[in-house]
């Protein structure tokens, strides 16, 4: 029973619930059985998760920070309480759900995955966060990222790495690594994660998921430890696109603490969810269309578009010429944010202190403790893209890439309804193979960056698997991007569903080196057969 | 701009920037209370504490107040503006950096006349340039707990963030002020428009209007000299006395061959001197950006004049109005400056005569309630009851000296009564009953045969002893100019 719990998607469990098949305590317990076989923790009351780097067990994958056991069974008990008398609950009333560890939930450290907050247990709960408990959502705990959001492959995080659930070898991705790996090995139907630059898009491509960054503004950043405030925004993570849009319908909402949440009602990515591909114009994007990805990629990407076709779209190639100046834009404007996002971050208020004889002396050696060497960096690279005589060069400059990117998608979002591209040039990598080269790791985000800048919805959903070009025999997920109009989210909904079901993608890890847990797959399978 | 020497060849060039702390309900961008002098971090929240992961929403009154004193200030109001992040480290800003305006602030190019007293006693329009008016947010406080009481050999340091997040506006002026009389006719005249557009109560002792004066010399003729900027200027006394003692300081050091650097001094009120705060080697670099937290501010034409359709009367068009009704220039000031408008009005509209009103108000009234410590709110005397007290003189009931008294007891009433009902209790009419006074007249008349003999005699003075007489008799109370016209009836 617990084993085929862990299996269902959040859909199926909702279902389940409703119909009082099983109680929302029974599918708790079993997703908090499920992480304490496959992360190492004993789910027992509130178990700070945090490990050093290298003290993790041979078959563990670390997605989670902290496990809010007691608070997710107490609500479990309420939740069916409520529901045996007769109450009416929310579509997700009783699924449990992951929660990255940037976003502040009353009760419960909020780290961002630094030295910075340790210990920091925040005064008051994210939208988000009120928005998920008010749906009676069950929040199992916060997962590991890389520090205050920065980086593709979650190892920049001070508490250790979160592995692959498909290859413990490998990274999940980032910044949102512990959000996905969590979904992917069964703990949790659902998690949130944020993106700033690809953060949710690129982890759910390396782990065989679905990953949604809704349009800008449409998910409110209040209670959102922000890295880049005009590029954050939180999204879901799910095995079915079904099911992302369950949580995203749930999450989307207005928020009058948050100045750049969109006043419109956000689209209904629900009703039109299932009308198939019919009639959709898939474009094409001509300067994403794999040069320097990997042959597995490109290969998988390829037979996508063949499969739009088959299915009916059109495909209509489009060009997004300022496209390829995304990344350096990006990489100004999110860092120069985020130096002084990061400045509150002073050993005054809360966190880390470390004492020194003056308030300036004591500043900087908190700050220069508290932060992992990729923080200090992008701290650096903003803090000197703003200073006067660089601030046009720089971050000025940047803005005016950003608008063209903007106006590029509109242009291209007059012949096409959907664009799609791969959503990350690799399959996922190994375990430290890009910490020592900050310029490899920044291409992760080639494809996704431009979608962040221009504030459009993007998701990132399972096309295939592919060999990783560094192992032969391996089969990796690879993931397909697609991106709308804003506050189109749920015309790429739509296509996606459509996709998906046609793919019949087993989102299942398997492989030789794969989380190795006899009792979540339900049915031997084998290990998703590489189409060569 | 005609020339104004300071002394010996020199001219004063200085501007100020006047920090006005907006008396809304709620700080710039939370819902917290604003309220003055609660304890230590009792109105904060996660959005003025920077909590991580809170974020700011512009507050409409603000906005709304901004625009108002900005349109009395005759500025334009800018369509299209918004906030920047200025960035630096203290303490007592929760953020480490400032929310503020930058580049497009909210008001732009304004002015005030300031008039100025000259020696000969006329009076002299000054027009003030107004650069700009933007908003920002205050910062909170840090006390430092040591002997020095200052940062410097602190033992440790305390930070109140009540006051953190409440919204500022900040006036800059052109540095068109040439003398210390115009810097703080500025300052006065400014702080009375904050007064009657109701954005702020502009208490300097509190610190909710707060003015940092740029101070520079040069020989007339030259180009601008260095300035320095003197802050901790608690009063309009202090702008001047700062203003003129670092003139004189600067042109020493200039006269001595030496030069001036840009810093930051601190006036200190006691010894009567500036002193170097610290000095700006470099200009700071505060890397100034958009922020990204907020959508810009956007103010439609019709929504301008919604603002300015409530723009209350200001001082100096309330100072036509009484000038024009009789009133003197002097008084006409007080009458404003001490926001007694309101119960002048209220007389006036009550029928009472402008310039009776105005001499109660600045004389008698002001001073009986400085010697009880009172506020004229606080005393329950209304423009009503003045209107009635100067009736009652006019109508002969009470002589100037009993209408003291009778003021005196509505003070003491606190209004509950009013003059006539105090004169009335407290026996205080003038007798002015012809029967009575004739009753009384006539047996002094008898009485006094002497006196009426020199009266007859013609000798006018002896009647001011029977006149005596007769108050001593009505005990003050009759009449004197009634008393008089009896009298001589009587004697015939």
């Amino acid at each position: 029973m617990a084993a085929d719990l862990v299996t269902r998607s959040a859909t199926q469990l909702a279902a389940a619930l409703a119909a009082g098949e099983v109680s929302a305590r029974e599918v708790v317990d079993a997703h908090l059985d499920r992480i304490a076989t496959t992360d190492g923790v004993v789910a027992d009351g509130d178990v700070w998760a945090a490990k050093d780097a290298g003290a993790l067990g041979p078959d563990e994958v670390h997605a989670f920070l902290q496990v809010t056991a007691t608070a997710a069974r107490g609500h479990a008990d309420d939740i069916d309480r409520r529901r045996a008398a007769g109450e009416v609950l929310g579509p997700l009333a009783g699924v449990p759900l992951a929660l990255k560890d940037v976003l502040t939930m009353r009760g419960a450290p909020t780290t961002c995955g630094s030295k910075m907050l340790e210990g920091w247990i925040p005064p008051y709960d994210a939208t988000v966060t009120e928005l998920l408990r008010a749906a009676d959502v069950v929040v199992l705990g916060k997962t590991n990222m890389d520090e205050f959001a920065m980086g593709s492959s979650t190892e920049n995080s001070a508490y250790g790495d979160t592995r692959n659930p498909w290859d413990l070898d490998r990274v999940p991705g980032g910044s949102s690594g512990g959000s996905a790996s969590a979904v992917a090995a069964l703990q949790a139907p659902l998690s949130i994660g944020t993106d700033t630059g690809g953060s949710i898009r690129q982890p759910a491509a390396l782990t065989g998921l679905v990953g949604v960054k809704p349009t800008y503004g449409t998910v409110s950043r209040y209670g959102l430890v922000a890295f880049a405030s005009s590029l954050d925004q939180a999204g879901p993570f799910a095995r079915s696109v079904e099911d992302a849009a369950q949580l995203q319908s749930i999450i989307q909402h207005h928020d009058p603490r948050d100045s750049t949440s969109v006043p419109q009602a956000a689209p209904d990515v629900l009703a039109g969810l299932k009308d198939g591909l019919e009639g959709l114009r898939i474009g094409v994007i001509s300067e994403l269309r794999g040069e320097g990805y990997e042959p597995g990629v490109a290969r998988v990407y390829q037979e996508a578009l063949e499969r739009f076709e088959r299915l009916g779209a059109e495909i209509v190639e489009v060009s997004l010429p300022h496209a390829a100046y995304g990344l350096p834009a990006y990489y100004l404007i999110a860092p120069s944010e985020c130096s002084s996002n990061l400045a509150r971050f002073d050993g005054v208020r809360y966190g880390l202190r470390v004492d020194a004889p003056t308030a300036e002396e004591m500043n900087a050696a908190t700050r220069a403790q508290g932060f992992g060497p990729e923080v200090k960096r992008r701290i650096m690279i903003g803090t000197h893209a703003l200073s006067s005589g660089y601030f046009d060069a720089y971050y000025l400059q940047a803005s005016k890439v950003r608008t063209l990117i903007a106006r590029d998608f509109q242009a291209a979002f007059e012949s096409a309804d959907v664009l799609v591209s791969p959503t990350s040039p690799s399959v996922a990598f190994g375990l430290g193979t890009k910490t020592a080269d900050p310029i490899a790791m920044y291409l992760n985000d080639v494809a996704t960056v431009p979608a962040s800048l221009a504030g459009i919805p993007a998701l990132s959903l399972p096309a295939g698997l592919a060999e990783a070009p560094d192992q032969p025999g391996t089969a990796l997920p690879v993931g397909l991007q697609m991106m709308a109009p804003l506050l189109r989210d749920d015309v790429m909904y739509r296509a996606a569903w459509a996709f998906e079901q046609d793919l019949s993608f087993d989102p299942t890890p398997a492989g030789p080196r794969a989380l190795a847990a006899g009792s979540w797959r339900p049915t031997t399978a084998d290990n998703g057969e590489v189409a060569r | 701009m005609t020339v104004v020497e300071f002394r010996d060849g020199w001219e004063l060039v200085v501007g100020l920037e006047v920090h006005v702390e907006l008396a809304t309900n709620t700080k710039m961008w939370c819902g917290c209370s604003t309220v003055f002098g609660g304890d230590p971090n009792t109105n904060v929240c996660p959005v003025c504490t920077g909590q991580p992961g809170a974020l700011p929403v512009v507050n409409d009154q603000a906005v709304r107040d901004a625009a108002l004193l900005g349109m009395a200030l005759n500025g334009e109001v800018e369509e299209h503006c918004w906030f920047h992040r200025k960035n630096y480290f203290y303490p007592d800003m929760a953020k480490n950096y400032q929310i503020s305006q930058y580049d497009v602030p909210l008001i732009h190019d304004g002015y005030l006349d300031v008039e100025v007293e000259l020696e000969d006693g006329t009076l002299d329009t000054r027009r003030v340039g107004i650069e700009r008016l933007h908003m920002e947010e205050d910062t909170g406080k840090s006390l430092h707990v040591g002997d020095t009481g200052r940062l410097h050999g602190a033992d440790r340091s305390l930070i109140d963030y009540n006051r953190c997040g409440i919204p500022l506006l900040e006036v800059v002026s052109h540095p068109d002020i040439r003398d210390a009389e115009t810097a703080q006719g500025y300052l006065r005249e400014l702080q009375a428009i904050v007064r009657a557009t109701g954005v702020s109560d502009a208490r300097m002792d509190q610190g909710s209007i707060r003015c940092d004066a740029n101070v520079s010399v040069r020989r007339i003729g030259d180009d601008l000299g260095t300035r320095t900027e003197i802050k901790n200027l608690n009063s309009v006394r202090s702008l001047g006395r700062a203003i003129v003692y670092e003139a004189d300081r600067q042109i020493a050091v200039l006269e001595d061959g030496g030069t001036i650097r840009m810093e930051t001094r601190h006036w200190d009120e006691s010894k009567g001197v500036t002193e170097t705060l610290r000095v700006k080697e470099s200009v700071t670099d505060y890397r100034y950006f958009p922020d990204p937290d907020l959508v810009g501010v956007v103010s439609p034409p019709e929504w301008v004049e919604e603002i300015r359709a409530l723009m209350p009367e200001l001082p100096a068009a309330i100072r036509a109005r009484l000038s024009e009704a009789g009133v003197p220039m002097a008084q006409a000031i007080t009458l404003v400056s001490g926001e007694l408008m309101p119960w002048f009005d209220e007389a006036v509209a009550a029928g009472a005569d402008a310039q009776a009103v105005a001499n109660w108000l600045t004389g008698d009234v002001a001073g009986q309630l400085s010697t009880e410590g009172l506020t004229l709110e606080d005393s329950g005397l209304t423009g009503t009851h003045l209107a009635e007290l100067i009736a009652l003189v006019d109508d002969g009931t009470l002589s100037t000296k009993l209408a003291k008294e009778v003021l005196a007891g509505v003070i003491e009433e606190r209004g509950a009564k009013g003059p006539a009902a105090v004169a009335e209790d407290r026996g205080l009419q003038q007798v002015s009953d012809e029967g009575e006074l004739r009753a009384i007249v006539e047996q002094v008349v008898a009485t006094n045969a002497a006196t009426v003999e020199d009266i007859r005699a013609g000798n006018n003075k002896a009647i001011g002893a029977l006149v005596g007489q007769v108050m001593k008799a009505t005990k003050g109370q009759a009449d004197p100019r009634k008393t008089n016209e009896l009298l001589r009836e009587v004697i015939g």
